[in-house]
């Protein structure tokens, strides 16, 4: 008998791993071979998906990635039949306790991995996310047990020496958050998991829940013991529904072993955990919003105080950690504080989950200690920018988060870190950007994002982020039919009042959402005027990306007059006879780009 | 008390208070859009912020309490700035027709606009457009000029358990609207008004009346008289700078005649009246032990609460029409008997502290057969005063007047129907008589009064102890009624008024949601109600003469006829 | 999604919630997922059995992205408009679909086969731009591989496992 993984997070079946796993049994039924197919989490190297480890009759666990179904029999001929192990798509071994195959690197070698430490996302990838036996047999539940022996200062204590910050996004010291909780004296509390990832680029949260199902329940467990709650809720989006079936399946397991719904240990500790799917709103990331989204309310934030910790869902002091934070607290449980402590900087201990996105080599889920450079991780790890193309910055921690550019390359990652350069560590999103990027349109999209997101509640964020959005969309907007002093003097006015309403945003918003939501503005005019100012003043995107500063033409020694760009274009702005040049009206284009890109002899030009 | 600095000036706070409070209390004025006394605050509007000492952001000082040395600015230019962002913000979304909105002159954005030196909007762009909604007979709803505070769907669901409107969308988009978006008359809405009265600008106001009785005025076809219900003699001199609570009733009858009126009236000769129609009906009840609990049917948004979600109540309800109406249907019936006057051509104007009598006038039980209506226009105290500015008439110069006297002199009685509690305070000073045949020695009954949402108490009569409940608010009215419903309410009689503390508090009433104002009305009123010569209703020599010279007695056949009335279950969108 | 399923009463449905408001958003994602979206007469009904003035519900439904109150088309193409989607060019990939399907984000298809709309993020940044269509992902489209798809299921009039 054969094992097989295959990694059947979102990503891996969105690329197929569905398909690879029928062509595996398929290919097993026709030899009459008996394979074990376990699907797993993300390992995170998502730009190798799908990946398929297959483990040798000697128990070696080989992992290939880029294995589309067509070629997941070879490989198996080839691994399991011919003992040829070296195929293109290797990505190398697992170091699982037997002696390493000679001449297969191994995987944690691989570039992708080198530089990165795997704590909190151990599993994802290796172990079959759905198995609780798969869970205990890597250490699942052994710092549960391990709390249960502890008093619930003592647990706390343990977190706070840890030095666990929040990894949802504003890095709240987690210790110090359950104990404010503990402190509050009233029968009925809550533990909270956020699980409503909503950061657009960030999705460290869905492959945890994905790949690691119990982990995440299991330190909502202890931190329902630590504070002396007896409820837990994972809040988690509709958009991930494989997470969301794991879950269900995981707590009716849990409830089956009588974990959860019986008492268990010494202090006869009895929890719940019930699961919450949030409707698409990212306002309800913020735990005020949220608890009010659990309420059955609009998520829409109210003022603090009264903390949550006092205060919170249904009135009953209740505690909002995300799923990574969750995680983290049961590997600290079993290995002690000093595992995660020993990771890190001053003030920012233990490791962070990224996802690295955009124009980057290898894009997937990463996680790095603190402490590590933002060199590091996107040349050592993510393999640089593809195409060639010059790096421009990255952008960190979502529309709440800033730009970072170049020459802030080999800054240490930590919370203050990144705070100094006026962005945030945020949930993690980490999306690089090369020269093609306009990042003017990069601030209108966070901008666009945030507007058709605020709550509407409290007006500087309503109102405000609305205003500064029509500001930006202005500025990458074609000419008017105003002379273009008068225009250019309109548009330098507003880029004036720009920066001053961004700074009352920040000033005066309700909630998080609302105070962050001018990071994106601020923090690309603070390293990027000069592009600001091109837009303005020349009317130019130097990333050749805002479409309405462009101007499309055909040259006409290239056009053959094979009319397939007039017949292409939506606004019929292409004219011209067969065989002849074509000329492309600039009031009628509306810069689509079709004749751009359907022209088969490079005739259409853009600037 | 704990020791705070605000604007460099060290004071003392009282321990739990908000920095808004600590300030106000100081004599600081920090400017609110979206505050509410007695609710939790909401923090939306933001335009309380304040710089608070160690603190990274502005702080919102209505849902901040005070701290031991706290160190507060509110006036600091970071502050100032934020301030006049905010405005800008609202005035860029906000249309610009100030000058002919009902609101102009009562707009708290216009202030703001004008406290704060709004002299231009660098903002403009996208706007939120819904159509005006016509549809109530009582309010007028203009989303368009909506600023989202919150304030009257937090009025309507908090304090009144009606919510017909919410929030709907969200963001930019967001707007306060009826469920399906629907129009406010296929509602629940009770036209209580208590949302025109929160609202700070002109997105919910009364329906528009002045025109029309001035256009009859002047044609000069009809013959025009004019009520005022006894709220009106507290609440008008509000509009005038006058002290709140002042008592102005001899200006209100001297403002009417001189507008043209060919009489004016006091609704509470028709209080009175209601009294000793509805001390009938409870005396008869409890003689008889059916129907009761008797619920009073003064208020018509409480009426309409009723047939909304309480149909299974209306036969507990009073039969009696409210003071308004009898007084329209007794002019149109005795009145113009005595004085020969042809009621088609009688033209009734209820000068109403509320926007549900508005509504009332307009239901077609309330006309008699031949199509009279008993009351052909209601105005608010708002439009009052709107039709005084229109006819120039200096408040400061008028002498004071007595209304004209077919129907007599004000009674305490009949004042104390402004007050919550106080139609019960009447109708029990009544009932002792009709019960007993005797006077009350304590006409008092302090456990009746005040802005609480629910008051009982228990009263001895001869033999038998009447248990009896009153409420304010329609949300406390909902407990007793599900009390009630359920068949474990102990109580004998039940007196509802749908807005805080009484008519005193109605939704017709001066613009801002003030219960202080309230409190300061209801002071006013029972002190009236001390000095008046005449404090029981079937003391008053009027209410004896009409029933001697046309009613004949209190429940009888033509009483019934056109002081009674009758309701039907209401099937609206819920 | 399965249109040609039969459906439950609504009654039914909801039955096995308990009449309280904390249930109200689960109660809407099981009758939208039984209905395909929330009709009034839902809403009414919801409304009277957790004893919740309407315009609380309504409030409620027109606040998060998931409800719809119109009926949408039988493929649901959701376009993400995350951010690693957006650097790699979604915004074009909306573009293309609106003109493929010749609707607007919101609106439903003539034929009621297609309806489109954005969503805020898939959480599958690294196979970017992606698209949610009837709950399957779709990944690393340009707008060859958009044509193809959309032709695929306009010809067999739904979207294959």
């Amino acid at each position: 008998m054969n094992k097989i993984f295959i990694g059947m997070g979102t990503c891996g079946l969105a690329t197929g791993a569905g398909h690879v796993k029928t062509a595996v049994e398929k290919w097993a039924a026709a030899r009459d071979m008996k394979v074990v197919v376990t699907p797993t989490g993300c390992i995170g190297y998502c730009k190798a998906e799908p990946i398929m480890d297959v483990v040798t009759d000697d128990g070696h666990r080989v992992s290939y990635g880029n294995v589309t179904a067509d070629v997941a029999g070879f490989i198996l001929d080839e691994v399991l039949v011919r003992k040829n192990y070296k195929l293109d798509g290797l990505l190398g071994q697992f170091k699982n306790g037997t002696t390493p195959l000679p001449g297969i690197p191994m995987i944690e070698e691989h570039p992708y991995f080198r530089k990165q430490v795997k704590y909190v996302l151990r599993n994802c990838g290796v172990i079959d996310p759905e198995s609780l036996m798969d869970y205990r047999a890597h250490g699942g539940f052994k710092g549960f047990e391990r709390a249960m022996g502890m008093s619930s200062e003592q647990v706390i204590q343990e977190i706070t020496r840890s030095g666990l910050r929040g990894r949802g996004g504003s890095g709240f010291p987690a210790g110090k958050k359950w104990e404010l909780a503990l402190a509050s004296k009233n029968a009925k509390k809550y533990v909270i998991c956020n699980a409503d990832e909503g950061d657009p680029g960030a999705f460290m949260d869905r492959s945890i829940l994905e790949g690691d199902t119990y982990a995440v329940l299991e330190g909502m467990m202890v931190a329902g013991y630590a504070i002396g709650a007896d409820e837990g809720i994972i809040y988690c989006r509709a958009e991930y529904p494989l997470a969301i079936e794991r879950i269900k399946k995981a707590i009716e397991v849990l409830k089956s072993e009588g974990l959860l719904d019986a008492p268990v240990g010494p202090a006869g500790f009895q929890f719940k955990l019930r699961i919450k799917m949030g409707a698409g709103a990212f306002v309800c990331g913020e735990e005020t919003a949220l608890m009010a989204s659990v309420e059955g309310r609009r998520g829409m934030p109210r003022p603090r105080p009264p903390f949550p910790s006092v205060e919170g869902l249904f009135q009953k002091p209740t505690i909002v950690n995300n799923v990574e934070t969750m995680a983290n607290v049961s590997h600290i449980m079993r290995e002690g504080a000093q595992s995660f402590s020993s990771m890190g900087t001053q003030n920012s201990k233990g490791t962070k989950v990224f996802a690295l996105t955009g124009k980057v080599a290898n894009a997937g889920l990463v996680e790095v200690p603190m402490g590590i450079t933002l060199r590091e991780i996107v040349f050592d790890i993510g393999g640089g920018i593809p195409g060639g193309k010059a790096f421009k910055a990255v952008q960190i921690g979502g529309p709440s988060g800033g730009c970072i550019p170049a020459e802030h390359l080999d800054i240490k990652i930590d919370y203050e870190s990144l705070k100094s350069v006026g962005a945030i560590m945020g949930s993690g999103g980490l999306v690089v950007m090369d020269e093609d990027t306009c990042m003017v349109d990069m601030a209108r999209y966070f901008l666009a994002f945030i507007t058709s997101e605020s709550c509407g509640k409290c007006i500087p964020c309503r109102e405000g982020t609305q205003r500064l959005y029509e500001i930006l969309d202005s500025i990458v907007s074609p000419y008017t039919k105003m002379a273009d002093e008068e225009e250019n003097l309109l548009r330098f006015n507003r880029v004036l009042n720009m920066e001053s309403l961004a700074q009352v945003i920040k000033d005066t918003s309700l909630c998080g959402l609302g105070q962050s939501a001018p990071n994106p503005v601020l923090s690309t005019l603070r390293f990027f005027r000069k592009e600001y100012e091109a837009h303005i003043y020349d009317r130019k995107c130097p990333a050749h990306q805002c479409k309405g500063l462009l101007t499309f033409s055909i040259d006409t020694n290239a056009c053959t007059g094979c009319t397939l760009c007039a017949k292409k274009c939506p606004t019929s702005a292409i004219v011209g006879e067969k065989k002849k040049a074509h000329y492309i009206v600039d009031e009628k284009c509306i810069r689509c780009g079709t004749c751009h890109d359907v022209c088969r002899f490079d005739a259409v030009s853009v600037s | 008390m704990i020791n705070i600095t605000i604007n460099n000036r060290k004071i003392e706070a009282t321990p739990g208070a908000t920095i808004l409070e600590a300030a106000q209390a100081a004599g600081e004025k920090i400017p609110t859009l979206c505050h509410i006394k007695e609710l939790f605050p909401s923090g939306a509007c933001r335009m309380c912020v304040v710089e608070v000492k160690g603190k990274p952001n502005l702080t919102p000082s209505c849902a901040f309490p005070v701290e031991e040395g706290m160190e507060i600015q509110t006036r600091s230019p970071r502050v100032i700035n934020a301030r006049r962002t905010i405005t800008q913000l609202l005035l860029a979304s906000h249309p610009f027709d100030c000058l002919t909105c009902p609101k102009n002159g009562y707009c708290e954005l216009q202030s703001l606009s004008s406290e704060y030196g709004i002299d231009r909007v660098p903002f403009q762009g996208k706007t939120r457009h819904h159509y005006t909604d016509f549809s109530s007979p009582s309010i007028i709803r203009e989303p368009d000029k909506c600023i989202l505070c919150g304030r009257c769907v937090r009025i309507c669901e908090e304090i009144q358990g009606v919510a017909a409107i919410d929030f709907t969308r969200r963001g930019f988009d967001t707007m306060v609207l009826p469920p399906f978006e629907m129009d406010l008359s296929e509602t629940t809405c009770v036209n209580c008004g208590q949302c025109t009265l929160a609202c700070p600008t002109g997105a919910l106001h009364e329906v528009r009346a002045v025109e029309k009785v001035i256009q009859t005025l002047q044609e000069g076809k009809k013959y025009l008289v004019a009520q005022a219900a006894p709220a009106i003699r507290v609440s008008l001199g509000d509009f005038f700078g006058l002290p709140p609570g002042t008592n102005v009733t001899g200006k209100v009858a001297a403002a009417l005649r001189r507008m043209g009126f060919r009489q004016v009236f006091d609704t509470d000769f028709a209080a009175d009246l209601t009294i000793m129609e509805e001390g009938t009906e409870l005396v008869s009840r409890i003689r008889k032990n059916e129907k009761l609990p008797l619920f009073t049917s003064c208020c018509p948004a409480w009426v309409k609460y009723a047939e909304i979600y309480y149909p299974e109540l209306l036969p507990n309800i009073s039969t009696c029409k409210s003071p308004q109406e009898m007084m329209g249907a007794t002019i149109k019936s005795y009145l113009a008997q005595k004085q020969n006057i042809d009621p088609k051509d009688i033209f009734v104007v209820s000068v109403m502290p509320c926007t549900a009598k508005k509504y009332e006038a307009e239901r077609p039980e309330l006309s008699s057969e031949a199509g009279i209506a008993d009351v052909d226009a209601v105005i608010t105290t708002r439009q009052l005063n709107r039709m005084m500015r229109i006819f120039g008439i200096e408040f400061g110069s008028l002498e004071e007047e007595d209304f004209d006297r077919p129907f007599g002199a004000p009674t305490g009685s009949g004042d104390i129907f402004a007050a919550s509690g106080g139609v019960m305070e009447s109708a029990l000073r009544t009932a002792y008589h009709l019960l007993t045949g005797k006077d009350l020695e304590k006409l008092d009954f302090e456990d009746v009064r005040g802005m609480s949402g629910v008051k009982e108490a228990a009263v001895t009569i001869g033999e038998r102890t009447i248990r009896i409940a009153v409420a304010n608010r329609l949300g406390n009215a909902r407990q007793i009624a599900e009390r009630v419903k359920q068949g474990n309410s102990p109580w004998d009689f039940i007196e509802i008024m749908a807005c805080p503390g009484g008519c005193a508090g109605g939704g017709g009433q001066l613009f801002g949601y003030d219960p202080e104002r309230v409190q300061k009305r209801i002071t006013a009123i029972y002190s009236l109600d001390r000095s008046r010569t005449v404090r029981m209703s079937y003391k008053n020599p009027a209410i004896t003469a009409v029933y001697k010279e046309f009613f004949g007695e209190p429940g009888s056949h033509k009483a019934h006829e056109l002081l009674h009335t009758e309701y039907e279950p209401r099937v609206v969108q819920k | 999604m399965e249109t040609t399923q039969q459906t439950r009463p609504i009654d039914e449905v909801i039955a096995k919630y308990p009449k309280a408001r904390e249930h109200l958003i689960s109660i809407l994602q099981e009758v939208q997922a039984e209905y395909g979206f929330l009709s009034t007469e839902s809403i009414n009904r919801i409304s009277s059995y957790l004893n919740l003035p309407s315009s609380k519900i309504f409030g409620v439904a027109t606040f998060y992205n998931q409800f719809k109150l119109n009926a949408p088309g039988r493929i649901q193409v959701a376009i993400c408009r995350g951010t690693a989607c957006h650097v790699k060019g979604s915004l074009n990939l909306l573009d293309s679909c609106r003109q493929l399907l010749g609707i607007e984000v919101g609106q439903t298809s003539k034929d009621g086969l297609f309806s489109l709309e954005t969503v805020a993020c898939l959480g599958c940044c690294s196979i970017a731009p992606a698209m949610m269509v009837n709950g399957q992902f779709f990944g690393r489209l340009d707008k060859k591989k958009l044509e193809y798809l959309i032709e695929t299921w306009r010809a067999s009039g739904r979207v294959e496992e």
